[in-house]
């Protein structure tokens, strides 16, 4: 190494670079070794980027993980939602399937036509309110909106359609038989 | 000021240091970015209930963690102290 560089690198340097001569006084007194804070400062941020990246990659893994935790789940079982006597043409009943934390919309639009959907806005999972006199499903916290048919975003900020919650009807009665979320 | 010591040799200067860490930063920061361009699109698809690109990804974020884990090994090699020649 060359020994003219080692005395670089011990330089005491200004954070404007001029000379120690052209230094005010105070200076003297507090020399703080700008060129190797800087680098420092460079050199561990380097370092946090790479534990960022570690936390990335074990985000990536646990969405792994939390899919093979709902593949193991299965399929969810059918469930009773309503008689068919009880919902009114153009009337909503809210229920929860699968599970009692999973809010669901059930829309009759027409006398034999029915719809149903998960409540929560693929947006921020807010509740999601069927307006059956514009045909769409409208979010209210910030002004999203679903098409009533396909369940498909039309206006707003949501990108993913809501998830559909596929139904069958036996003996007078509405049942839920699964759930499938899309991305298109 | 006093001479320095043989454990203060370095293979670079500061300023060829300062040189390499600005060109590990930048690629060490576009991987970072790259990963998560990635976790996006796949919570994404996640919540929409596509699986088939979960592991893709999740072993593409690997990769970009192992060469990130490289550069930093190399990060902590510059810094160490080499013997004087």
């Amino acid at each position: 190494m060359n020994p003219r560089n080692r005395e670089r690198d011990q330089l005491c340097l200004a954070p404007n670079g001029s000379p120690e001569s052209e230094q005010p006084a105070w200076r003297k007194d507090f020399p703080i070794d700008w060129p190797q804070d800087h680098y420092v400062a460079r050199r561990d941020f380097t370092k946090f980027m790479v534990l960022v990246s570690l936390g990335l990659t074990i985000g990536q893994f646990w969405i792994g993980f939390q899919n093979f935790l709902r593949k193991r789940r299965g399929k969810p079982a059918m469930m009773k939602i309503a008689q068919l006597s009880n919902v009114a043409s153009g009337s909503t009943v809210v229920f929860h399937y699968p599970a009692a934390h999973d809010p669901c919309v059930l829309v009759r639009t027409g006398p034999e036509t029915f719809v149903a959907y998960g409540q929560k806005c693929t947006h921020l999972s807010c509740a999601v309110v069927p307006d059956l006199k514009s045909d769409c499903i409208h979010c209210p916290c910030h002004e999203g909106c679903f098409d009533l048919k396909s369940g498909r975003p039309t206006a707003g900020p949501p990108r993913r359609p809501l998830p559909i919650v596929t139904l069958t009807i036996r003996s007078g009665a509405i049942y839920a038989t699964g759930i499938q979320e899309r991305t298109t | 000021m006093s001479a320095p010591s043989k454990a203060d040799y370095r293979r670079f200067t500061r300023d060829q240091r300062m040189v390499i860490v600005y060109g590990i930063l930048c690629l060490v920061l576009i991987l970072v970015v790259l990963q998560i361009w990635l976790l996006t699109a796949i919570m994404n698809a996640f919540l929409g209930g596509d699986e088939s690109v979960i592991w893709p990804a999740a072993i593409t974020s690997l990769v970009c963690l192992l060469l990130n884990g490289g550069l930093l090994r190399y990060l902590y090699f510059l810094d160490k102290p080499q013997p004087a020649v």
